[in-house]
C-alpha cells in the first residue's frame, strides 16, 4: 500500500494516479447504472422463457457477431496505442487510435442499419406494431432497443473521448511522460466492449 | 511516477489476447447453437464472464497493476452479483 | 500554531480575491471550504422550503376535513416535500457541507483531489434543483405520485413526472461525483504519517458513503430513465398491461433508496463521532470497531432494500430474508451507540452546545432505530406499513439523525468556518423548544399509525383527531426553535484568538489552524504522528 499514500508528483497539481482511480470509479457506476439494465432484462427473461427466445430470433446472429468482433479488436487497438506510447512510438499511437475510432463508427454504422431494418418493418419504439406486442415480445424489444441505444451512447461518448486524445497526442500535450488520459479514456473504452460481450449473448444468442 | 506506471505490455500479447477473445466468442456461438437447454444460457455467460476477465486483466491492465484495483473490481462485481441474487429470491420463489 | 510568520499573511478563504470578485467569485471558486458553503448556503434554503410545505401539510392535517387544501394539492405537496428534503437535503447532507469544508483538512490536505469536479458537482445539484422546481409549474401540474414514484401510477398520471425524475437523475450525478472525489482524495492526500488507521472517524463515514453514493445511485439513475422511456416512448418496462412487473419497479427503486439512508446517516454518524470525543475529553472509545461498523453498515445496507415492500406481492422467501438482513444491519448501528456511550464513561464532559446536539441525536436516533425494528419484522410491518407510524420512523432517524448531526456539526465547527461566536444561552435554549416540538410533532404519529391512521392522506377519521392536534402544535413549537436557532446563528458576533481557532480544545487537524483556515489550509502540510482524539 505504500505507494497509494506518498505523493510522487511530476508537478504539484497533477496526480496520474488520481484521476486512474477516478476513472476505475467512474467504470464503476457504469457497471451498475448497465447492471440493473441486466437485472431488468434477467427477471423478464425468466418470466417469459418462451417469448424471449422467440423474440431473439428476429435479430440477426451475423451482425451481431460481426459488431463483436469489431468492438474486440478496438478494444486490441486501443490497448496497443497506450503500449506505443509508452515506448515513444508516436506514429504508432496515433495509427492504433485511428483504427480505433474507425472501428467504432462502423460498429454505429452496422447498429444504425440493424436498426434501420427493424424500423422498416414497423419495429420501433413507440410504434403501433410494438405496441401491440405480446407481453414477452414487448418486453424483449423494449430491453433491446433501451439497453443497445444506451449502449451506442456510451460508444459515442468513448469517440470523442478517444477523438480529444487523438487530437492531443498529435500536439503533444499527450505524450511518453504524460499520457493518463489515454490511459483513461482506454479503460472507458474497454468498459464499453465489456457490456457489449455481456450484450451480444443476452440478446443475440441465448434461447 | 509509481512502478505500476512503467509496465509496458508488449503488442504480441495484445495480439494474443484478442485472438483468445475472438477465438472464445466463435465458441460462444457455436456452443449456443446446439440445444443444451438451460445450460445455454451458463454456457454463454461462462464464457463471457470469461471474456470480461480476459479484458479487465490484459487490456484494462489489472494484472500489471497494483493490487488496490483488482480488489475493488472484485467487490464491485461481488455486490453487483448479490443484488440479483437476492432480487431472485422473490423471482424465483413466487 | 497559529500565526508564525506575521509578515505576509495569507488571506483566509472568505476575504481571498482571485480572478473574479463578489458573488462570481464564489459561484467559480474551486476551493473545497468555498464549495461547502455554496451547498450550505442553497441546502439550507432548500430546507427551509421543505420545512414551509410540511407546516403547510401539517396545518390541513390539524382537522378531518378540508382546512386549506384538497387532496390533489396536498398529494403534490407531500411528493415535493419528500424530493425537497430527500434529494435536495439530506442526501448531500453532512457530507457535501461539512464533508467538503473539512475533509481536506482533517486529513492534512489542501483541497480534495479533483477541486474542479467538485465545483461542477455543486453546479449538477442546482441544476437539477431547478429541474425539480420546474416540475411543478409547467405543464400539467406536479408530480402526485409521492418522491417514490411507484409504477403503474407513475407511467400514468398526467403531472410532470418526466420533470421530476429528469431533476432526481441531474441530482445523481452531483452525488456520484462528490462520493468518486472524496474515495480518491482519502486514497492519496493523506497527510505524511496519517494511515488509514490514524485517520479521523469522520473521514472513514465519508469513505463508506463514497462508495454508497457511487454503487447505488446509478440504479435509480437506470430506473427513472426507463420511467422517462416509457412515458415518452411507449416502451414497456413496468406497465403490467404490457406484461411488465411493478414490484420490479419497486425493487430497482429501493435498491438505490435504501442504501440511499446510510448516504444520508454515516456522515451524521462521522460527524457525531466527531463530536463526542471532543466534549468528553476523552479518545474515542474502540476507534477500529467503528471504522468495521461503518463499513459494514455500508455493505449489508445494499441487501436490506425489501423491507420496503414487504405488502407489495413478492415471495415469502424474499421477506425473511429481508426481515433477516435487515435485523443484521441493526447490529453495527447498535455498536456504534455503545461506543459512543462507552466513551462518555469516566470521562470529563464538557457541557457545551454541541455535545448537546449530539446527546439529543442519539436520543431521538434511537427512538426511530428501535421503531425501525417494528418494520423489519414481517408480522408486525404488515400492520403498520403505509401508515402515519412510517412516518414517525423515518423522521426520527432521517430528521432525528441526519437534521440532529447536521445542526450539531453546525454549531461544533462554526466558529472555524465563520470565526464567529454566537451566543451559547440562546443557541440551548433553541435547541431545547425545537427538541420539544420535535417529539411533540412525531411521536403521537406513532400511536397513530398503530391506530390505522394511513400515510399520505389529506384527511382521516375523526378518531384520529387529539392526536393530531398536538401533532400539527408540535410543528409550530419546532419551527420557532428552528427560528431561535437560525436567527442565533446568524446573529452570531465576529469572535478572535482561541474562542473562534480552538474552542472546545480539539484535537484533529482542524483545530490547529487559524479560524477561518487560509486557502490552502495549512501553511506547511502536517507530519502526523498520532492517531486522532488523543487526550
Amino acid at each position: 500500500m505504500e505507494t497509494m499514500t506518498h505523493q510522487h508528483h511530476a508537478d504539484a497539481h497533477r496526480d496520474d494516479t488520481a484521476s486512474k482511480i477516478g476513472m476505475w470509479l467512474f467504470i464503476f457506476t457504469e457497471i451498475l447504472l448497465f447492471g440493473g439494465l441486466f437485472i431488468v432484462y434477467s427477471v423478464y427473461r425468466h418470466m417469459n422463457p418462451v417469448a424471449f427466445h422467440l423474440a431473439h430470433e428476429e435479430l440477426s446472429i451475423t451482425m451481431g457477431f460481426i459488431n463483436t468482433i469489431i468492438l474486440l479488436v478496438s478494444s486490441a487497438t486501443v490497448a496497443i496505442s497506450i503500449s506505443a506510447i509508452q515506448k515513444n512510438d508516436r506514429k504508432l499511437t496515433l495509427l492504433m487510435l485511428g483504427i480505433t475510432l474507425l472501428l467504432a463508427l462502423t460498429f454505429l454504422v452496422n447498429k444504425y442499419f440493424e436498426w434501420g431494418g427493424k424500423f422498416e418493418h414497423g419495429m420501433y419504439p413507440g410504434s403501433e406494431l410494438m405496441k401491440n406486442l405480446s407481453n414477452g415480445d414487448m418486453l424483449f424489444f423494449s430491453l433491446y432497443f433501451f439497453m443497445t441505444g444506451l449502449h451506442g451512447v456510451h460508444i459515442i461518448v468513448g469517440m470523442v473521448l478517444l477523438g480529444i486524445t487523438l487530437y492531443k497526442v498529435k500536439t503533444g500535450a499527450v505524450n511518453s511522460g504524460r499520457y493518463a488520459l489515454l490511459e483513461n479514456s482506454g479503460l472507458y473504452w474497454h468498459l464499453v466492449d465489456l457490456i457489449w460481450i455481456f450484450l451480444f449473448p443476452l440478446f443475440y444468442l441465448i434461447h | 511516477m509509481e512502478n505500476e506506471k512503467h509496465h509496458i505490455v508488449p503488442y504480441l500479447t495484445h495480439i494474443m489476447v484478442l485472438l483468445g477473445l475472438i477465438v472464445l466468442t466463435v465458441i460462444t456461438v457455436l456452443i449456443t447453437s446446439v440445444e443444451l437447454g438451460a445450460y445455454n444460457t451458463t454456457a454463454a455467460l461462462i464464457i463471457a464472464s470469461l471474456k470480461g476477465a480476459v479484458v479487465l486483466l490484459y487490456f484494462m491492465h489489472l494484472k500489471f497493476d497494483h493490487k488496490i484495483y483488482w480488489v475493488m473490481v472484485s467487490i464491485v462485481i461481488a455486490i453487483f452479483a448479490a443484488v440479483i441474487m437476492v432480487t431472485f429470491f422473490d423471482y424465483l420463489y413466487r | 500554531m497559529t500565526d508564525f510568520n506575521n509578515s505576509h499573511k495569507e488571506p483566509n478563504y472568505l476575504e481571498y480575491r482571485g480572478k473574479y470578485k463578489g458573488i462570481l467569485g464564489w459561484i467559480t471558486s474551486t476551493d473545497h471550504k468555498r464549495i461547502g458553503l455554496l451547498y450550505f448556503y442553497s441546502m439550507m434554503f432548500f430546507f427551509l422550503a421543505g420545512v414551509v410545505m410540511g407546516l403547510l401539510m401539517k396545518y390541513e392535517l390539524i382537522s378531518p376535513g378540508e382546512q386549506i387544501m384538497g387532496a390533489q394539492t396536498y398529494n403534490g405537496l407531500f411528493t415535493l416535500h419528500g424530493l425537497t428534503m430527500i434529494f435536495l437535503f439530506v442526501i448531500p447532507g453532512v457530507a457535501a457541507v461539512f464533508g467538503n469544508f473539512f475533509l481536506p483538512i482533517l486529513i492534512g490536505a489542501k483541497d480534495v483531489s479533483f477541486p474542479r469536479l467538485n465545483l461542477m458537482s455543486w453546479y449538477l445539484y442546482i441544476i437539477g434543483a431547478i429541474v425539480v422546481l420546474i416540475s411543478q409549474f409547467i405543464g400539467d401540474g406536479p408530480p402526485d405520485t409521492g418522491w417514490t414514484f411507484y409504477a403503474p401510477y407513475s407511467l400514468k398520471t398526467n403531472t410532470n413526472v418526466v420533470a421530476a425524475v429528469t431533476g432526481a437523475f441531474i441530482l445523481g450525478f452531483s452525488s456520484i461525483l462528490t462520493g468518486l472525489n472524496f474515495i480518491v482524495t482519502m486514497h492519496r492526500l493523506r497527510a505524511p504519517g496519517m494511515g488509514w488507521l490514524r485517520m479521523p472517524l469522520f473521514g472513514w463515514a465519508l469513505y463508506g458513503t463514497g462508495w454508497i453514493q457511487l454503487l447505488a445511485t446509478p440504479v435509480v439513475g437506470i430506473t427513472f430513465l426507463m420511467v422517462i422511456a416509457e412515458r415518452l416512448l411507449g416502451i414497456g418496462f413496468f406497465d403490467p398491461a404490457i406484461g411488465g412487473d411493478p414490484i420490479l419497479y419497486q425493487h430497482l427503486f429501493w435498491i438505490y433508496s435504501h442504501p440511499a439512508v446510510y448516504i444520508m446517516i454515516l456522515p451524521a454518524m462521522g460527524a457525531i463521532t466527531e463530536i463526542i470525543p471532543t466534549f468528553a475529553r476523552k479518545t474515542i472509545f474502540g476507534y477500529t470497531a467503528i471504522v468495521i461498523s461503518s463499513m459494514a453498515i455500508a455493505f449489508v445496507g445494499y441487501f436490506v432494500w425489501g423491507h420496503h415492500m414487504f405488502t407489495s406481492g413478492m415471495s415469502s422467501t424474499s421477506r425473511w430474508v429481508f426481515s433477516l438482513l435487515t435485523f443484521l444491519v441493526a447490529i453495527p448501528s447498535a455498536i456504534k451507540v455503545f461506543n459512543w456511550t462507552a466513551t462518555l464513561y469516566k470521562s470529563s464532559i464538557n457541557l457545551q452546545t454541541p455535545f448537546y446536539w449530539a446527546i439529543a441525536f442519539v436520543f431521538v436516533f434511537m427512538i426511530g432505530g428501535f421503531s425501525g425494528l417494528v418494520l423489519g419484522s414481517l408480522a408486525t410491518d404488515i400492520h403498520v406499513h403505509d401508515t402515519a407510524f412510517v412516518v414517525a420512523h423515518f423522521h426520527y432517524i432521517v430528521f432525528g439523525g441526519t437534521g440532529f448531526a447536521f445542526f450539531g456539526a453546525l454549531h461544533y465547527w462554526f466558529p472555524k468556518m465563520f470565526a464567529k461566536v454566537y451566543n451559547f444561552k440562546v443557541a440551548n435554549i433553541g435547541l431545547i423548544v425545537f427538541f420539544i416540538g420535535f417529539n411533540m410533532l412525531y411521536f403521537p404519529m406513532f400511536y397513530l399509525g398503530l391506530m390505522g391512521m394511513p400515510r399520505r392522506y389529506y384527511d382521516y377519521l375523526p378518531m384520529f383527531h387529539s392526536a393530531n392536534i398536538l401533532s400539527t402544535v408540535g410543528s409550530w413549537i419546532m419551527a420557532t426553535g428552528l427560528l431561535i436557532i437560525i436567527i442565533n446563528l446568524i446573529r452570531a458576533r465576529k469572535g478572535s484568538g482561541k474562542e473562534i481557532d480552538d474552542p472546545w480544545d480539539g484535537k484533529t487537524l482542524e483545530w490547529t489552524i487559524p479560524s477561518p483556515p487560509i486557502v490552502e489550509n495549512f501553511e506547511q502540510i502536517p507530519e502526523v504522528k498520532h492517531g486522532p482524539y488523543e487526550y
